[in-house]
């Protein structure tokens, strides 16, 4: 029963993945280079993805402690979503924005480790 | 040439992150769980940073925003982690029934905190 889940998971994921590498991608963005507007797009949907994996620990986790971990993972990959869209719009600014979201979510959840430690926080 | 490595780059990091995600879906402990998803996700994004530091062309504005982002990345990520499992841990959440050994409820036995 169990190794029939592990199957059925596994069948379903590489399916997702394949689906977005096969398919024909339309591009948003305006302007770059076409083979780099062509991979970044199916980058971007691989790694909206893995978010949404991440999204459902958020919403599952059965304590706190689980949805701190996966709020700190979410940041990561933000970081590397906004360095892609860089290369794909040729604008260096992107990677500030991606800077700016891992420091937030560094000392958030340094922030919430000590709270969940349950001491005060100029302990 | 230098693009097409980049881009290989971009690949073997995107790999590692949805495996990442996915051992922080299934595993059954908050610890196993960190574990997992903290270090393949940080070398999976360090390597997607690399290869658009590679792609963008060298020290370009976008190739050098992109190297300070892997240190910054390297060093926040272990501490981040670290404080979150310590911070568990102290707060008694218990680990996974078939867990083998728990060296710091042993260490912490001794000490008047």
């Amino acid at each position: 029963m169990k190794f029939t889940r592990w199957i059925i998971g596994t069948v379903v994921l590489l399916a997702l993945v394949a689906l977005i590498v096969v398919l024909p991608f339309k591009s948003v963005f305006l302007q770059g280079n076409p083979v780099h507007l062509q991979f970044v797009g199916r980058v971007v949907y691989i790694l909206i993805l893995s978010s949404l994996m991440v999204l459902f620990r958020v919403l599952k986790g059965p304590t706190a402690a689980d949805r701190i971990v996966a709020i700190d993972i979410f940041g990561i990959l933000i970081v590397g979503l906004c360095a892609v869209l860089s290369i794909a719009t040729g604008r260096s600014w992107y990677i500030d924005i991606g800077i700016a979201w891992g420091l937030q979510s560094f000392i958030g959840t340094l922030a919430l480790a000590k709270y969940l430690e349950g001491r005060s926080f100029d302990d | 040439m230098i693009d097409i490595i980049g881009m290989v780059f971009i690949g073997f990091g995107l790999a590692f992150d949805v495996l990442g995600c996915l051992g922080l879906v299934r595993l059954p402990d908050v610890y196993n769980r960190l574990q997992a998803a903290t270090k393949c996700v940080t070398l999976g994004t360090c390597s997607i940073l690399f290869g658009t530091f590679l792609v963008s062309g060298g020290f370009t504005p976008t190739g050098f925003k992109a190297l300070l982002a892997i240190v910054f990345l390297v060093l926040a990520s272990p501490v981040a982690a670290h404080a979150v499992s310590r911070g568990a841990h102290r707060a008694g959440i218990k680990l996974w029934d078939q867990s083998v050994v728990d060296r710091y409820a042993e260490d912490k036995e001794g000490e008047e905190d």
